[in-house]
C-alpha cells in the first residue's frame, strides 16, 4: 500500500517542517467531530492515530501539531484523490450552513422591519457566524471562513457593549452582502467548482466598520437623529440656456444623496421626463434635505454646482419636512408641488396628525414586541426537529405500502375462511387501525411547511424594492400549509418568479400609484391554502394589472395567435404570457423581461402535475394562482382491466366513461375507429390492440370507453373494464426496463392492495399519439 | 491513494471471492458470482410491461420496491417452459441496477479455486456462448461461469433493432 508510505513521508516532512517553527496559537477542534469525520477512511485513522501517539509521547506541546498534522493529512488526502466530493460530512456541512443562512437571513430582516437589534438577534447572528465560522474552517473553506470570522468579531464586540436600541441599515446591508456571498460559495461547493471567492474586500469593509464603532460608540446616529438634524430646502436655478438641466439635476441628487438621511426632491422624474428641463427652468429645482451637516457645509456642497445661478437655502422646520415624508420611514420620496404648497399653507392642522403619527407608532412597537416575542419561541422549538434524508423516508413509505398489502393477506388470508374467530378479529381490527394511522403519519413526515419557501420572498422583494426604488409591503398568509418535499423544491423557482414579476411589472413606482388614488405602498400577497388534495398558492398584487391589448399585440408580433382574437376570452388572454417567448416587458431590466419566463414557470409547474390560472383587472391588480398536488407520490387514480393487466388512469384526466353502443363507431377506410359523443367525434384507442394484450372482450358494446383529454384534445380510450378508484403510489419502473426504448403509453407503475403491479397510463403521450 | 481505496475493496470482497451461486437450466448447471447476488425467491406474479423482449417477462413486486425479471431459458435461445415450484428468481444488482433472473431451479453455493477455472475454448461462437465467461471444475463436474454484465446489457442492441 504505497499511498499510506505516500501520507506517511508527508506527514514526516510537515512534522520536520514543523518541529523548527511551532505555530503558536490555539485550534479549535473539537475532536470528536474530526475522528467521526475521518473514521470511514479506515486507514487513515491509523496514520493519524501513530502521529497523534508520536505526539503524546513526546512532549505535550506536540498536541497542538499533531491536531493540525491530523489536518493536513485529511487536507493532502482531498486534495490528492478528492475523496470527499462524495463524503456526507460535506453535504452535511452544506445543509447546515445553508440552513443556518437562511435563519441569519430571517433575523436580519426581521431587525430592519423593526429597525432594532435586540439582544437576541445579536446573540443569534453571533452564534450562527461562529458555527459557520467553525464548520467552515474545519471543511478547509478559508474564504467563508474568513468573512464569517470577520462578523463574528464584529458582533461579538456588539454583543460585549450591549448598545441599547442600536440599528444600523449599513450594518444589515453588509451582512446581507456577505450572506450573498457565503451563498455563492456554497453553490460553487455544492457544483464541485473551484471555491474562489475572495472575501477580502468585504472583510475590510467589516473590518473598518467594527474600527468605526469603536471609534464613535453606537449612539451617534442616534443622537444625530434627536438633536443634530438640520432641514433645509433648497431651491436650485440653473443658468439660462446651459441645457440639460434635469441631468444636472440629478447629478446634485446624487451627491447631496451621500450626505443626506433624507432627500425629496421637485419635479420627481427629472431623468425619465423631458419636460421636466422646463418646469426647473421654470420654478428652479427644489430639494428637501434631512441631514446632520450644518447649513454652511451644504450650501458649499451646492455652490460647486455648475452653471448654477440662484441659490435658496432656508432652513425648514422638523414638522414640515416630516409631513413631507408621511410617516414613511426609509427611502427617497418625490413629493408632488402640491402636498408641499398644503403643508406650508395648513400648519395647524399638521399638529394633529403628527399626534396621531405618534399613536399609530405606539401601537406599531407593542405589535413589534409581540413578533418578538413569537420569533424567539419559535427559534427555541427549531432545536427540537432532526433532518433525515429523503431516500431513508422513501424507503419507509415503501416499507408501510408493504405492510399494509401483508396485512390484507393475513386478515384476508384463504386458509381462514369459514372458521369463528371472534378474538382474532378483534386483533386484527386493532392492527388495521394502527397500521392505517402509521400511514397517515410517514406521508406526514414528507410533508413540509411553505414557511421557509415564502419567508425567502421578503428578502427579493427588499433587495427590488430598494434597486427600482419602489414601495412594496409583502404579506404572507397560511405559511403553515405543508406540501411533499420534492414539492417544495420544484416550487421555489416559479414563485420567486411570479415575486420579482409582480414588483417589477406589477405594482407602479409610489408617484403612479398616487395619481391613481391607491396607497403609496404597493401590497403583494403570497397565500397558501389546502383545496381539496390540492393546496392553492396565490400570488396577489394591486398593481396596474395586466394590459389586455398589449398581450394581444405582442402575441401577434410573435405569432403566438392560434386562434381569432376577437374569441379569446380574457383569461385565454392572460394565459398568452405562459406561452415560450413572450414578455411585455419592454425593458428588459435585471429581474424580468428576457421572455424566458413565465413559461418556464408554467412548465415547472405542470410538470409537478399542477395548473396556473390568472387573474387580473386593471389597475386593481394581477392575482395567478397555482394549484400543486399535495404529493407527486400519490395520485388518484381510476383502475381498468384489460385482460390479464391492470392498469391506471390518473382520475384528474379523466373526462367520462360509459358503455358504447356498436352504432355510434365509426370505422373509416384505414381502420381507425371513431365514436360519436353528443354530436362531436373522438377517436378511439383499444388498449387490448395498442398493448398487444390477449383478451376475450374485443366488441366495442361489451366494453367499456374512458374518455381522457390532456391539452383540450380528447380521445376515448377502450377497456374490459373499471375496477374502481382508488389513491396510488406512483413509482417509477425500474431502470433496467427504462434502457429499453422508450415504452410509449406507460408513466410509471404502482402497487395494488393485493400486492399486484399496475401500470400507469401516460395520458399525454396517448393523446398525442393518437 | 486509490490504492488504498482498491485495498479496503478487495478486504470486503475476500469472504465472496470465488463464490459461485449454482443454478441449472435444463441439464446445465451454471454458476454466477456470489456477490452479485441479493437474493433468491420463489417465483411471483409477474406483470407483463408492454413492448420489451420477450425474455424480459416483466415487473415484479419485491416488498414494494419494483424490479424487472429476465426468463433465462428464454435469454438462451431455449425453449420455454411452464414455471413450478422449483422455479427461482436469483435477484442480482448489477451495475447498480436489480433484476430478477428466472431459473429452473438453484442446487448451492460453492467455492471454486481460482486453479480450477478454466478460459473456455475456441469454438465458433453459438448463442450460449456469448454469457459463458469462464468454465469451473468441480471434481469431475462442470459448471459454466456467467458474465452477469453481458447478460444485461450485451443484446441491448440487437433487442432494439428487433423492436425497430
Amino acid at each position: 500500500m504505497p499511498g499510506i508510505f505516500n501520507a506517511l513521508d508527508f506527514t514526516a516532512s510537515i512534522l520536520a517542517a514543523l518541529s523548527g517553527s511551532l505555530i503558536a496559537g490555539r485550534y479549535e477542534f473539537e475532536l470528536n467531530y474530526l475522528i467521526s469525520f475521518i473514521r470511514p477512511r479506515k486507514y487513515f485513522i491509523y496514520v493519524i492515530y501513530v502521529v497523534y501517539l508520536l505526539a503524546l509521547n513526546g512532549k505535550s506541546k506536540y498536541v497542538d501539531i499533531s491536531i493540525i498534522l491530523m489536518f493536513k493529512i485529511l487536507w493532502t488526502v482531498k486534495k490528492m484523490a478528492d475523496l470527499f466530493s462524495n463524503d456526507a460530512m460535506l453535504e452535511m456541512f452544506l445543509f447546515e450552513a445553508s440552513q443556518l443562512l437562511e435563519q441569519l437571513e430571517q433575523v436580519v430582516l426581521s431587525c430592519e422591519t423593526r429597525q432594532h437589534y435586540s439582544e437576541e438577534d445579536i446573540n443569534e447572528i453571533f452564534r450562527i457566524m461562529h458555527t459557520i465560522k467553525g464548520s467552515s474552517s474545519m471543511m478547509m473553506f478559508n474564504g467563508i471562513a474568513a468573512l464569517s470570522h470577520a462578523i463574528e468579531d464584529l458582533f461579538s464586540y456588539i454583543r460585549k457593549e450591549k448598545p441599547e436600541k442600536y440599528f444600523s441599515s449599513d450594518l444589515n446591508d453588509l451582512i446581507l452582502t456577505c450572506i450573498d456571498f457565503i451563498k455563492i460559495e456554497l453553490e460553487k461547493i455544492r457544483n464541485k467548482d473551484n471555491v474562489d471567492g475572495d472575501p477580502s474586500e468585504l472583510v475590510e469593509k467589516i473590518k473598518s466598520f467594527l474600527a468605526q464603532l469603536k471609534e464613535r460608540g453606537f449612539n451617534v446616529p442616534e443622537e444625530k437623529n434627536e438633536e443634530v438634524i438640520n432641514y433645509f430646502k433648497a431651491v436650485l436655478y440653473f443658468e439660462d440656456g446651459c441645457e440639460m438641466e434635469n441631468i444636472r439635476a440629478f447629478a446634485v441628487v446624487h451627491n447631496l444623496e451621500k450626505i443626506a438621511y433624507k432627500l425629496v426632491y421637485y419635479p420627481a422624474d427629472i431623468i425619465e421626463n423631458e419636460k421636466s428641463v422646463e418646469t426647473i427652468r421654470r420654478e428652479g429645482f427644489q430639494i428637501f434635505i434631512k441631514t446632520d451637516r450644518s447649513k454652511e457645509e451644504i450650501q458649499e456642497q451646492l455652490v460647486q454646482t455648475v452653471f448654477l445661478r440662484k441659490l435658496q437655502l432656508p432652513v425648514v422646520d422638523e414638522k414640515a419636512f416630516a409631513e413631507s415624508l408621511q410617516d414613511r420611514e426609509n427611502g427617497e420620496l418625490v413629493l408632488s408641488e402640491n402636498s408641499v404648497k398644503k403643508q406650508e399653507e395648513n400648519a395647524t392642522a399638521e399638529t394633529e396628525d403628527g399626534g396621531k403619527t405618534a399613536q399609530v407608532e405606539k401601537s406599531h412597537t407593542e405589535t413589534e414586541q409581540k413578533q418578538n416575542v413569537g420569533d424567539h419561541h419559535s427559534t427555541s422549538s427549531a432545536q427540537s426537529y432532526i433532518s433525515v434524508s429523503v431516500a431513508k423516508l422513501d424507503r419507509l413509505m415503501d416499507l408501510v405500502g408493504e405492510m399494509v398489502i401483508a396485512e390484507a393477506m393475513v386478515i384476508q388470508n384463504p386458509d381462514l375462511q369459514g372458521l369463528e374467530l371472534a378474538n382474532f378479529h378483534k386483533a386484527a381490527t386493532q392492527l388495521s387501525k394502527i397500521t392505517s394511522e402509521i400511514q397517515d403519519i410517514v406521508m406526514s413526515v414528507r410533508m413540509v411547511p411553505l414557511a421557509a419557501t415564502f419567508q425567502r420572498m421578503n428578502r427579493i422583494v427588499r433587495d427590488m424594492c430598494r434597486k427600482l426604488n419602489k414601495e412594496v409591503q409583502l404579506e404572507i398568509i397560511g405559511e403553515e400549509t405543508e406540501v411533499d418535499k420534492n414539492i417544495i423544491e420544484r416550487i421555489t423557482d416559479p414563485l420567486m418568479h411570479l415575486v420579482r414579476n409582480a414588483v417589477d411589472h406589477g405594482i407602479e413606482t409610489a408617484e403612479e400609484r398616487e395619481a391613481m388614488g391607491k396607497g403609496r405602498v404597493g401590497k403583494i400577497t403570497i397565500e397558501a391554502k389546502n383545496v381539496g388534495s390540492d393546496v392553492h398558492i396565490i400570488v396577489k398584487d394591486d398593481g396596474r394589472g395586466l394590459n389586455k391589448e398589449k398581450i394581444l399585440k405582442k402575441a401577434r408580433e410573435n405569432n403566438l395567435l392560434t386562434t381569432d382574437e376577437d374569441s379569446l376570452s380574457d383569461s385565454e388572454i392572460y394565459r398568452l404570457i405562459l406561452l415560450p417567448g413572450f414578455s411585455t416587458s419592454d425593458k428588459v431590466t435585471e429581474f424580468s423581461g428576457r421572455g424566458v419566463g413565465m413559461d418556464v414557470v408554467a412548465k415547472n409547474i405542470e410538470a409537478i402535475g399542477g395548473s396556473i390560472s390568472i387573474e387580473s383587472e386593471k389597475n386593481k391588480g394581477t392575482q395567478i394562482t397555482l394549484a400543486i398536488p399535495l404529493t407527486l407520490a400519490i395520485i388518484d387514480g381510476m383502475n381498468i382491466q384489460v385482460g390479464k393487466s391492470t392498469f391506471t388512469i390518473p382520475t384528474i384526466s379523466i373526462q367520462e366513461s360509459f358503455r358504447p353502443r356498436d352504432e355510434k363507431v365509426i370505422v373509416d377506410p384505414d381502420g381507425n375507429e371513431m365514436i360519436m359523443v353528443r354530436g362531436e367525434c373522438y377517436p378511439v384507442l383499444r388498449l387490448h390492440k395498442f398493448f398487444g394484450i390477449e383478451t376475450e372482450v374485443t366488441n366495442i358494446s361489451d366494453g367499456i370507453i374512458i374518455m381522457i383529454s390532456q391539452d383540450e384534445r380528447n380521445i376515448c380510450v377502450f377497456a374490459d373494464r373499471l375496477l374502481g378508484q382508488q389513491q396510488v403510489v406512483v413509482k417509477s419502473l425500474p431502470e433496467y426496463i427504462k434502457r429499453f426504448k422508450k415504452i410509449s403509453g406507460i408513466s410509471g407503475c404502482t402497487l395494488l392492495g393485493d400486492g399486484s403491479i399496475s401500470l400507469i397510463l401516460d395520458i399525454a403521450n396517448l393523446v398525442h399519439n393518437k | 491513494m486509490a490504492d488504498i481505496q482498491t485495498s479496503i475493496v478487495t478486504e470486503d470482497k475476500d469472504t465472496q471471492e470465488g463464490r459461485y451461486l449454482i443454478f441449472s437450466i435444463d441439464d446445465e448447471s451454471y454458476g454466477i458470482e456470489i456477490r452479485y447476488v441479493t437474493e433468491i425467491i420463489g417465483i411471483q406474479t409477474i406483470t407483463g410491461v408492454p413492448e420489451l423482449p420477450d425474455y424480459v417477462k416483466g415487473i415484479i413486486n419485491l416488498r414494494g420496491k419494483i424490479i424487472p425479471v429476465m426468463d433465462v431459458r428464454l435469454r438462451f435461445k431455449k425453449e420455454p417452459r411452464e414455471y413450478s415450484d422449483r422455479t427461482c428468481i436469483i435477484v442480482v444488482d448489477i451495475m447498480g441496477m436489480s433484476v430478477g433472473l428466472i431459473v429452473d431451479s438453484v442446487s448451492e453455493v460453492v467455492t471454486i479455486n481460482e486453479a480450477d477455472i478454466s478460459e473456455l475454448p475456441y469454438i465458433r461462437q453459438g448463442y450460449q456462448n456469448h454469457y459463458v465467461k469462464k468454465i469451473g471444475k468441480i471434481s469431475d463436474e462442470v459448471r459454466l461461469l456467467l458474465d452477469c454484465e453481458k447478460l444485461l446489457t450485451d443484446e441491448d442492441v440487437e433487442s432494439l433493432n428487433e423492436v425497430l
